[in-house]
């Protein structure tokens, strides 16, 4: 209950459930301020290289300079009614420097010759006084300059380009079709960010980035006065690194699951998911209430991806596993000293779990990392074993590896950038295979679809995940919806209950849009890549109560 | 410099409202200087000075309502971000929910700024590093650890001639210890107005203390127990209920202040007769700003007294709705506490658990307020009277409506995190799994 907090959710109460907590960033500009230009890229070079030269001089061994310019819009409805929507801009630049073995950082919105001179000065000087205490120096990864270079999010729509009427027509029509379907209340929303950062470092990196993405939310509440009961549903669809053209809802895309759900992989049909997101919200209502015990489950894509980011992504970051998130998200199970075993089994031998920069449509897809290095694919666990991490420049030297993975990020210009997760994904399986022919197989399971509640401790052992949507499956068929389901287990044993996972054709994303790490904390987005995977005997427990 | 005293702060906000050509207009000026620093494995990771400033301007035609922001306050700017933000107004939907900005307003007197805080030093802070270090070192253990430290101001003025200002400090400390062997784990947390009331050296020592005395903690089977919780345990939970306070989603019927039939539970007794939760933002320990942000008054107001529901929270918007007065989010929590030691806690409790604090807390169920998390940095046995040895951390599925109806114990109240929250005995607390996590 820290009063910032207090202060952020003023007003929301219980309603704050149905908005995430959202960073806002920069000033407030107008829809059509965001179609003009930013600086030229070739005074986006000059202004960055004031700032290497000045480190050069100052006696910085290394040195690099983000000039960002960051585009957000988000629009929030509820019912029948816009509540707000906000177009920010931020622009400035971070030069982060290397002296006397330390690192030092500096920012300033001043994107001047004079404004970069001194933020760079502080850099340095952060740099010397804290290298009196500095014990182990920076080792950093060599990267080869890239020269003067560019990459682009492959959109097809700019949403900067959509009018914001058409944006809140979408979400309004969503939203009537959800009351004509019985929901009592509905919020919907849809944040778009545009990152256009720009890289230079010493090592003679010139690198021009434009990234897009997008995520549309939708939360539906029915309600049973007579029984003071209420349940909500969320939407299916997930945030995405595509344009607005995520939002066409094309029948390609489209997948049908069980139980009649419907489900999405490139395209979202936002009207369609609020009317199947108002009648499950009242089938909700009278939906039977799970008896505890194992069950084998079968878990669906956009819900299998947060199990993916808790239990996978985070404890594999190697600043995790080293101590130096101890006092806030906490260490990891996944010790250095098991990974040299070359023999740990993560999970199951049809687990193959990969780290991925590059994956088109991704959340976390960028050519280049903040650090000038070039995004790629890599292996984190193979065949069930354990195989590396997720490390950047500073910190592969520690794995006895000499390329760093790229995966180094900062949430604007404002922030030192640092380890983050990239995607990470579970391979399909390659046998045809289908969600279909898997619950056939299925003697007494539980379907879950969607993302819900989640915790996990602080190494990552113990987890406890909700879901959206609930099937209960005997003999080989969906029999009914189910309620007050959370299944509790631990890392391991989880991924080594993995029985099969669904061929490539039913392999989509989830994706979390604002994930938290670090003091002061940064944002990030990250997508997690799977198709439905089966896991036997989980311990399912009944979270029904009576206050 | 970010800081603005009061007249300086008026004179920028009167000069943007002068600019100004809408039906109405409200500027917010806020500011802070902030510096941190950050340590693990024993040594400082990073450090930094945050300084920022910003005017945010609100401008209304009607129920069309536009915002923009700038940092920057030279004339020129001034009218620049109010005709930014009369643009943006007159682009904007209407708001059918948006409220004229409020008539001048009394204001009780704000205790929240310590010149102490305002003034900490970059070696103040690598002091903190080192208190926390240099022990740890000497214990076999290994110390992480953030300091926060801000110096603040908020002031709001509008067209109808409202006028607020607050000064504000704060530091804010937390330790984590790590035994060598990677069995025990402990944790403290500090918080405070007043830098020089912080101590952050003696929480770095019960961190270390409470490291050490954790190592090769013992399984046991999870369940129903009796716990004693520390302030630090039970801050989030009842942060959590607290929040759901709100009146509009009780009248809506989607909350668990929602009543069967209809209605809310305001003057329903919904927990145990011992439990009072207010707020006060004059209160010495934990004193807070005397106004929210947008502009209503705060002052003493109970909130659950004998256990029975007296106030929920009330936008404007929604008081006007409802034909009564709006009650604005409080700015601090205050739960009585007993005279009860935490020696005569564990004395008196024949088996249980002691927790340190409880982490990870994540909502399981709306309408019956189910939270899920897990104890983490110092988890114990208690029997017959006494801490027996360190146990393996629980999983937890629990309401805190249901924890407040199986109160035993109030013990003493603490700081946290801005809050007066008091050590509690707790029966039939649910713990469902067991975890592996040190």
């Amino acid at each position: 209950m820290k009063r910032r907090d207090f202060v952020q959710m003023a007003g929301l109460g219980a309603g704050a459930m149905m908005l995430p907590s959202v960073p806002i960033f920069g000033n407030n500009i107008s829809a059509g301020q965001l179609l003009i230009p930013g600086m030229d890229v070739a005074i986006k070079k000059q202004m960055a290289d004031v700032a290497l030269n000045t480190a050069r001089s100052l006696g910085a061994t290394y040195a690099d300079a983000r000039i960002g310019r960051y585009l957000n819009q988000y629009v929030f409805t509820r019912e029948d009614k816009v509540q707000n929507v906000t177009n920010t801009e931020s622009f400035g630049i971070g030069i982060r420097v290397i002296a006397n073995g330390t690192w030092g950082f500096a920012s300033t919105n001043s994107v001047t010759p004079d404004g970069i001179k001194l933020a760079t000065e502080q850099a340095l000087a952060i740099a010397k006084a804290n290298s009196k205490i500095q014990k182990e120096p920076v080792q950093l990864a060599p990267v080869v300059g890239h020269g003067e270079i560019t990459w682009k999010t492959p959109i097809v729509k700019d949403f900067k380009e959509v009018p914001v009427s058409e944006k809140v027509d979408l979400l309004l029509s969503a939203n009537a079709a959800a009351m004509e379907n019985g929901a009592n209340f509905v919020n919907s929303a849809l944040f778009m960010i545009n990152e256009q950062k720009y890289f230079a470092s010493t090592d003679g990196s010139y690198i021009d980035q434009d990234i897009h993405r997008i995520w549309p939310t939708i939360r539906v509440t029915a309600i049973d006065k007579s029984k003071g009961n209420f349940k909500t549903r969320q939407g299916l669809g997930a945030p995405m690194g595509l344009g607005y053209e995520y939002m066409d809802a094309k029948a390609i895309d489209k997948v049908e699951g069980p139980g009649g759900v419907k489900l999405y992989r490139n395209s979202y049909d936002m009207v369609e998911d609020a009317i199947d997101s108002a009648k499950q919200a009242k089938e909700k209502l009278t939906a039977k209430s799970v008896d505890p015990g194992k069950y084998d489950l079968v878990l669906e894509p956009n819900h299998l991806g947060l199990t993916i980011h808790e239990s996978v992504g985070h404890p594999l970051e190697l600043d995790r596993v080293l101590g130096y998130e101890a006092n806030y998200a906490g260490t990891s199970f996944a010790t250095i000293d098991k990974w040299k075993t070359k023999k740990f089994e993560y999970g199951s031998d049809v687990v193959n779990l990969v780290a991925d920069k590059t994956q088109v449509g991704s959340l976390g897809a960028v050519g280049y990392d903040d650090e000038g290095v070039k995004c790629k694919e890599w292996d984190l666990v193979r065949n069930g074993v354990l195989v590396n991490y997720q490390a950047i420049r500073d910190q592969v030297h520690m794995l006895d590896q000499n390329e760093s993975h790229g995966c180094c990020y900062s949430q604007s210009w404002n922030d030192v950038q640092f380890q983050r997760m990239a995607n990470v994904s579970l391979e399909p399986g390659k046998e045809k295979y289908s969600v279909h022919d898997m619950i056939k197989d299925v003697e007494k399971g539980i379907y879950i679809a969607g993302r819900g509640s989640y915790s996990i401790d602080q190494q990552r052992y113990n987890f406890q995940f909700g879901g959206t949507i609930f099937y209960e499956i005997k003999n080989g068929e969906i029999v009914g919806m189910l309620e007050d389901v959370a299944y509790q287990s631990n890392t391991k044993e989880f991924w080594n209950s993995c029985a099969k996972i669904c061929d490539k054709d039913d392999y989509r994303f989830m994706g979390t849009f604002f994930d938290g790490k670090g003091q002061p904390s940064q944002v990030s987005a990250v997508s997690h890549g799977s198709s439905t995977t089966r896991f036997n005997g989980v311990n399912v427990i009944n979270t029904g109560r009576n206050i | 410099m970010a800081i603005y005293s009061k007249e300086e702060a008026r004179k920028i906000m009167e000069k943007a409202l002068s600019f100004s050509k809408s039906d109405a207009c409200e500027v917010n000026l806020d500011g802070s200087e902030s510096g941190n620093i950050r340590y693990a494995r024993n040594s400082v990771s990073t450090a930094g000075h945050r300084s920022n400033q910003t005017l945010v301007v609100q401008a209304n035609f009607g129920k069309k309502v536009g915002t923009a922001t700038i940092d920057e306050f030279d004339d020129a700017s001034l009218e620049k971000v109010v005709r930014r933000a009369e643009e943006l107004a007159k682009l904007s939907p209407e708001n059918p929910e948006f409220m004229d900005p409020m008539e001048p307003q009394e204001y009780l007197e704000s205790k929240t700024f310590i010149e102490a805080t305002a003034n900490v030093k970059p070696e103040d802070r690598t002091q903190v590093a080192a208190d926390s270090i240099e022990p740890a070192i000497a214990k076999d253990v290994t110390a992480a650890g953030f300091l926060n430290d801000s110096n603040n101001f908020s002031a709001m003025m509008n067209s109808k001639g409202l006028f607020a200002y607050n000064r504000s400090t704060n530091a804010e400390f937390t330790i984590t210890m790590r035994t060598n062997d990677g069995t025990g784990s402990g944790w403290a947390t500090r918080d405070a107005n007043d830098f020089e009331k912080l101590n952050a050296k003696e929480a770095s020592l019960i961190a270390i203390d409470k490291a050490v005395m954790s190592k090769e903690a013992k399984a046991i089977e999870p369940g129903k127990y009796t716990v004693i919780l520390e302030p630090a345990a039970s801050v989030q939970l009842l942060g959590n209920m607290f929040r759901s306070f709100n009146a509009r989603t009780a009248d809506e019927g989607r909350s668990f202040m929602s009543k069967e039939g209809g209605g809310t539970k305001l003057g329903e007794k919904i927990v145990d007769e011992r439990v009072n939760l207010w707020t006060d933002p004059q209160h010495s320990e934990v004193p807070s700003s005397t106004w929210s942000g947008n502009g209503l008054p705060r002052k003493k107001m109970d909130f659950l007294k004998g256990g029975v529901v007296k106030n929920l929270f009330y936008s404007r918007f929604w008081a006007k709705e409802k034909g009564v007065d709006p009650v604005p989010f409080p700015s601090n929590g205050i739960m009585d506490g007993g005279d009860t030691s935490l020696e005569d806690m564990i004395k008196s409790t024949k088996r249980g658990i002691l927790v340190t604090r409880l982490w990870y807390i994540r909502n399981v169920d709306p309408q019956t307020l189910l939270y899920t998390g897990l104890t983490r940095d110092g988890t114990f046995f208690i029997e017959d009277g006494k801490i027996k040895h360190p146990v393996k951390n629980f999983r937890f599925n629990e309401s805190p409506i249901i924890m407040l109806n199986n109160l035993e114990t109030l013990g003493k109240q603490v700081r946290i995190d801005g809050n007066l929250i008091p050590y509690m005995k707790i029966r039939d607390f649910t713990f469902t799994s067991l975890s592996d996590a040190v």
